[in-house]
């Protein structure tokens, strides 16, 4: 057990006042074995296998209280920085609490509920209930059983059976410096009932230099023959912590598409479980990862063929530049059962700096022996060719390399279907891009 | 007519091994001049010592440009200044296409001559007028930059943004290399719209076919690091006959002495 780790027992009592759904007996059991769960093993370390490169004595060395104050009031400025979606229906928290202003999910269509938390554990508490916590657990459960322990608030999207949403929703978590030192236990539920349709889009933006913690959990579940577009933007402060945690099960014929683009925060962890508990799934795992400067991003995926039949293909890339540091571990799991599976990896690294540096760790584990899988990793710098060829034409080299850099990610982007959302992160991909200049450039 | 480029004396090493050994040629405003001689001797290293690019280390020697110290100049500078190189082996880069980097690099330019930059509607009108002259397909121009050219397209590319770039020296590494005949023909003519009397083509070929549609008015024999022989086009037929044997023996030891001069 780590100082820290005391800490959070120390104080867990008293945190526990502000949470909600205290009534519910159900839920204080779920949070207390989970605490005790978390209590017993502490922060993992990176003697911990699933942490081996990520170092998280920088998130422990303090105590992140909660964030339970009253309510977060959306600050005059924050609209600009919403990525505009159109006729996306939004839901709003400012440092982790539910803000009805900035919200337009009034008109969703029949068959669709838009919920906080909050608003779930009175409304809908038992359907909270089946949900939360589910049999699709990481193996390093540490922050998952925090996270029930102390969750605040979040957001909760059920899709009945059949019905298809054409707007995407938008799940937005915006955190200013008022949340400094704080911790915000974020619990998102995402239900895509039998051969439903959606488009999720999830941001989180920090519009201060503080330091905080968002500490997230997603469940997903996406039933038979469901379609589930599943969009994430990480722009978190500069010295903000995001530990994120999305564990997506996955049924018969019903597609998974998942796309998370992380380029803010001082350390970030973007984890992703995927329990392909079906035949016939297409899932698709894909990302980037854009560091400079000094952050530590980690995209971490496991995905887990459980039943004959199904695909998963997933693609992250990341571009690393300054003194920043990235890491990609992906574990496949292909159970005995999963004949006939196909699983296919690709991690590729590009390095604007000698001072620069790319993780990265494949992990296969397969148990049957009629399977296509295939995973392959690449760590390269500019093309020099390239490079020289630009400038030939007149291209300044920060202009050629912000090209070149631009070049290896940007076709990420096209797979994205619905093009608000392409557009929201080619826009924030551009204005990364903009703020290398100078990275390694001489001229 | 004032000389547009002046070499004098350039030796040039890459990975410690020197492949220009003292290398003098002067063009003058106005002309086309030619390089030839065989694989290896330094045609390429001349070309992309002119053009900057990194890598190559002079270790001797001067190289102006319109009067001004062009080996002080970076890449992109020389570029805004007025120096096209066609490279001999373009280089393909997935991701960026064609048009957007034309587009920036034609900017680029005029910026530095102080000229309005071209918003995208006018640089397309520029940019049509251009592939149009060179039978360039317009598919080709949205693509990514050279990716999934054939040879001959490539070149045909280089031309291209030669033609869109406007420049004042225009170095062409074998750019008729890998071009059918009615191609040679197209890039010839592109070649000898930008003749004129402020500018100066500097073409390194292996074959006089290309010499009989842009006449030039020198031909250089470049072997093993150093210019051996200058004489008019007819030079070129000679060497058609002969090859080179006869001329790398000419090399005189004392490098600057011996290469031919042009008067100034
Ligand atoms: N990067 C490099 N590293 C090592 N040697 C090099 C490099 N670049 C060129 N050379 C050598 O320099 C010499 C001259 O090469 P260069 O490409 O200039 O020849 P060239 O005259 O253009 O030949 P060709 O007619 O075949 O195009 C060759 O021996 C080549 O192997
Ligand atoms: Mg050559």
């Amino acid at each position: 057990m780590t100082q820290i780790g005391s800490a959070y027992i120390e104080r867990y009592p008293e945190w526990q006042n502000g949470l909600p759904g205290r009534n519910l007996a159900w839920l204080s059991e779920l949070r207390a074995d989970a605490f005790a769960r978390f209590a017993e093993r502490g922060f993992p370390t990176r003697k911990t296998e699933a942490w081996k490169y990520t170092n998280l004595a920088p998130l422990a060395k303090d105590v992140f209280a909660p964030q339970t104050a009253a309510s977060g009031k959306m600050p005059a400025t924050v609209p600009a920085h919403i990525p505009d979606l159109g006729t996306a229906h939004r839901i709003v928290f400012v440092n982790g609490r539910a803000e009805s202003d900035g919200s337009t999910h009034n008109a969703l269509p029949k068959g669709v509920r838009l919920m906080t938390l909050g608003e779930a554990l009175k409304e809908a508490p038992d359907l909270i209930a089946d949900h939360l916590a589910t049999d699709n657990k990481p193996e390093e459960p540490a922050f998952l059983d925090m996270n029930t322990a102390l969750m605040t608030e979040g957001a909760v999207l059920t899709i009945e059976p059949g019905v298809e949403l054409e707007a995407p929703v938008h799940l937005f978590f915006l955190t200013t410096d008022a949340a400094a030192r704080s911790a915000m236990h974020l619990r998102n539920l995402i239900m895509a009932g039998k051969g439903s349709a959606a488009t999720v889009f999830e941001s989180y933006l920090g519009t201060g230099k503080a330091e905080y913690w968002t500490n997230v959990v997603t469940e997903i579940r996406v039933e038979e023959k469901a379609r589930l577009h599943h969009h994430k933007l990480q722009s978190e402060g500069e010295a903000a912590y995001h530990i994120a945690m999305t564990l997506t099960k996955i049924e018969d014929h019903a597609t998974y598409d998942s796309f998370a683009m992380s380029l803010g925060g001082s350390l970030a962890r973007n984890e992703i479980r995927a329990l392909l508990d079906g035949s016939g799934i297409d899932c698709r795992l894909n990302g980037i990862n854009l560091a400079r400067q000094r952050p530590h991003l980690d995209t971490t995926t496991t995905i887990d063929h459980a039943k004959p039949g199904s695909t998963c293909n997933e693609t992250y890339k990341s571009v690393v530049g300054d003194h920043a540091e990235t890491v990609f571990q992906g574990k496949i799991i292909v159970r005995p059962d999963a004949q006939k599976t196909a699983a296919h990896q690709l991690n590729r690294n590009l390095l604007l700096s000698d001072e620069a540096q790319a993780n990265t760790k494949p992990e296969l584990r397969i148990h049957a022996d009629d399977v296509q899988c295939s995973h392959g990793a690449t760590v390269s710098e500019l093309d020099e060719q390239a490079l020289f060829y630009l400038r030939s034409r007149g291209l300044s080299e920060n202009a050629a390399r912000s090209l070149l850099t631009e070049a290896f990610v940007t076709e990420m982007l096209d797979d994205i279907e619905n093009i608000s959302i392409r557009e929201a992160l080619r826009h924030a991909m551009a204005d990364w891009l903009a703020g290398l200049s100078g990275t390694g450039g001489q001229a | 007519m004032p000389n547009l480029l002046e070499i004098q004396n350039l030796h040039v090493t890459v990975e410690d091994k020197e492949i220009l050994r003292g290398l003098t040629l002067t063009v003058p405003a106005g002309e086309a001049h030619a390089v030839m001689g065989p694989n290896g001797s330094g045609k390429s290293t001349l070309a992309h010592v002119l053009a900057g690019r990194p890598g190559y280390e002079v270790t001797k020697g001067d190289i102006r440009f319109r009067g001004k110290n062009l080996l002080e100049m970076a890449p992109e500078v020389r570029a805004r200044e007025g120096v096209f190189l066609g490279l001999q082996y373009p280089v393909e880069i997935p991701g960026v296409s064609n048009m957007y980097f034309l587009k920036a690099a034609l900017n680029a330019l005029r910026t530095h001559r102080g000229e309005q930059e071209l918003d995208a509607v006018e640089f397309l009108k520029i940019a049509r007028e251009k592939a149009t002259l060179l039978e360039i397909d317009e598919n080709l121009l949205q693509r990514g930059v050279n990716v999934g050219f054939s040879g001959g397209e490539k070149k045909r590319n280089e031309i291209f943004q030669m033609a869109l770039l406007d420049p004042t020296l225009a170095v062409l590494d074998e750019t008729d290399s890998g071009l059918d005949i009615d191609a040679l023909k197209v890039v010839a003519n592109g070649i000898n719209a930008l003749r004129s009397p402020e500018r100066a083509i500097l073409m390194i070929t292996h074959y006089q076919r290309l010499l009989e549609y842009i006449v030039p008015d020198k031909v250089h024999v470049l072997s093993d690091g150093q210019i051996v022989e200058t004489g008019g086009k007819e030079l070129a037929l000679e060497l058609e006959k002969t090859g080179y044997a006869t001329f790398e023996k000419k090399r005189a030891p004392d490098v600057a002495a011996s290469a031919p001069a042009q008067s100034a």
